[in-house]
């Protein structure tokens, strides 16, 4: 943890003159507003703070630590993510950020804030139901059409079936309302 | 690519925990290959988007192990270098996963038995002695429950579909079989990693995944096909026909253009 010391600090940019670096903890809860800002960039409607892959934020003696998590193993969208936070936290005059990669505890869904949730639902995509990450889903076999449990999040008919176990990206599933017709997407609980 | 280095093959450790990672990355690596070949292809839009996510699940997986086995071998090998410069006697996938893709039948059955297989890999290594490889295959695990009971649902509706499909898919399970003894063959590799802590023999999962995929071959009406006296022996290095074609498609970019990126 830094301190408000006189030594110049290593995390002032040329560009964001930052005469009185602040106190450690200001500086994480900063960092934590900043976080706030950066959106997902597969679904631009939620942070990544809302999608729970922040797992901490350190100040140190350089600046700042940012501790993210992959949602899939094979997410593409990481290094894009990695690079806004890096980006929103330079530009917010915080220093130096470094990215640490954390894979455990693994990502999950139930790690999606309230706020998150609330937000993919206005998005057009049902958010996760709560899962147990341990156990995972009992294997169930599915006729060819699925009908589902899920609420359209247009016109809130339970009358929706599957029309995709896969959607347009990893996390998604597809699917329709029988009722309005319209298509939705369901962030699958892992 | 670093600065001096060139497009010559590397070689690899005979470490065993090296051995039995890349066993590990290349089985991934190679389904993944194998897997991208369908997009635009498949049969259905939903299909082709399912099958080239699942490939994208295992080449981060991929990714993640052969990092660490690069890590452990310590002679400085990166993903990239492990993935694209070694020569085909060092990849170390089960022969089953270079096979080509054949019908859509012979794909969605090869996709059950693997995920069947990654999944009980995977959760016993969330277990490891190597902290990192427990932390990949805790996030890896879910993602083969995924895989498996997606390719499940195929197998049952395939099996037990019309007769066409089902003589493709009892078809399929004949040319799958011969290679499925190679998952549980026993050797000093498989000896030290159990004994390391660093994960299972593959040989003692052997019970589980018959039991496992048989209940679905019976749901789907699949006669399960005699023991094979054929040996294959990709993940010992000695692979098939198939793996020069499919390597030269893999590497051709960074062979012919060492070191390039996006």
């Amino acid at each position: 943890m830094s301190s408000a010391a006189s030594t110049p600090s290593p995390w002032q940019g040329e560009g964001h003159p930052h005469p009185d670096p602040l106190p450690g903890r200001e500086r994480e809860e900063r960092a934590w507003a900043v976080l706030d800002t950066v959106l997902d960039p597969e679904v631009p409607v939620v942070s990544v703070r809302d999608l729970g892959i922040v797992r901490n934020v350190v100040a140190c003696d350089d600046g700042l630590e940012v501790v993210l998590t992959p949602t899939y193993s094979g997410c593409p969208a990481i290094e894009a993510i990695e690079r806004d936070v890096c980006d929103a936290l330079g530009n917010a005059g915080l220093g130096t950020v470094r990215v640490r990669m954390q894979r455990a505890p693994a990502w999950t869904t139930n790690w999606i804030s309230e706020e998150g949730r609330r937000k993919l639902l206005e998005y057009g995509i049902v958010p996760p139901q709560p899962v147990n990450a341990t156990q995972g889903v009992p294997m169930q076999w599915m006729p060819q059409r699925v009908p589902s449990l899920l609420a359209c999040p247009h016109c809130a008919s339970r009358s929706t079936e599957r029309l995709s176990a896969f959607g347009s990206t990893a996390c998604k599933a597809l699917y329709r309302c029988l009722a309005c017709g319209e298509p939705f997407e369901h962030f699958k609980p892992i | 690519m670093k600065p001096g280095l060139d497009m010559q093959s590397i070689r690899v450790s005979s470490d065993p925990a090296v051995q039995y990672l890349l066993r590990l990355g290349d089985t991934c690596l190679i389904l993944a290959q194998r897997l991208g070949e369908w997009c635009g292809h498949a049969p259905v839009l939903e299909e082709d988007i399912a099958l080239t996510n699942m490939a994208l699940d295992l080449l981060g997986q991929a990714r993640a192990v052969l990092t660490r086995a690069g890590e452990i071998e310590t002679r400085g090998h990166d993903e990239d270098q492990l993935a694209f410069l070694r020569d085909e006697r060092d990849y170390l996938n089960l022969t089953l996963v270079e096979l080509p893709n054949g019908d859509f039948a012979f794909t969605v059955l090869r996709n059950f038995a693997m995920a069947s297989l990654l999944r009980l890999l995977w959760e016993q290594l969330a277990a490891s002695s190597d902290t990192e490889l427990g932390a990949i295959a805790g996030k890896a695990v879910k993602e083969a429950r995924y895989h498996r009971q997606h390719a499940a649902d195929w197998v049952v509706r395939l099996g037990d579909g019309t007769e066409e499909s089902a003589r493709r898919m009892q078809d399929a399970l004949h040319r799958l079989w011969l290679y499925v003894p190679e998952f549980f063959e026993a050797d000093a590799v498989d000896e030290y990693a159990a004994s390391s802590g660093l994960g299972p023999r593959w040989a003692d999962l052997r019970d589980a995944w018959l039991a496992e995929t048989t209940a679905v071959f019976d749901k789907a009406k699949l006669q399960l096909p005699p023991e094979p006296k054929f040996r294959s022996e990709g993940k010992r290095g000695r692979h098939s026909e198939h793996m020069g074609y499919i390597l030269a498609d893999l590497q051709y970019l960074q062979r012919a253009y060492p070191g390039g990126v996006w």
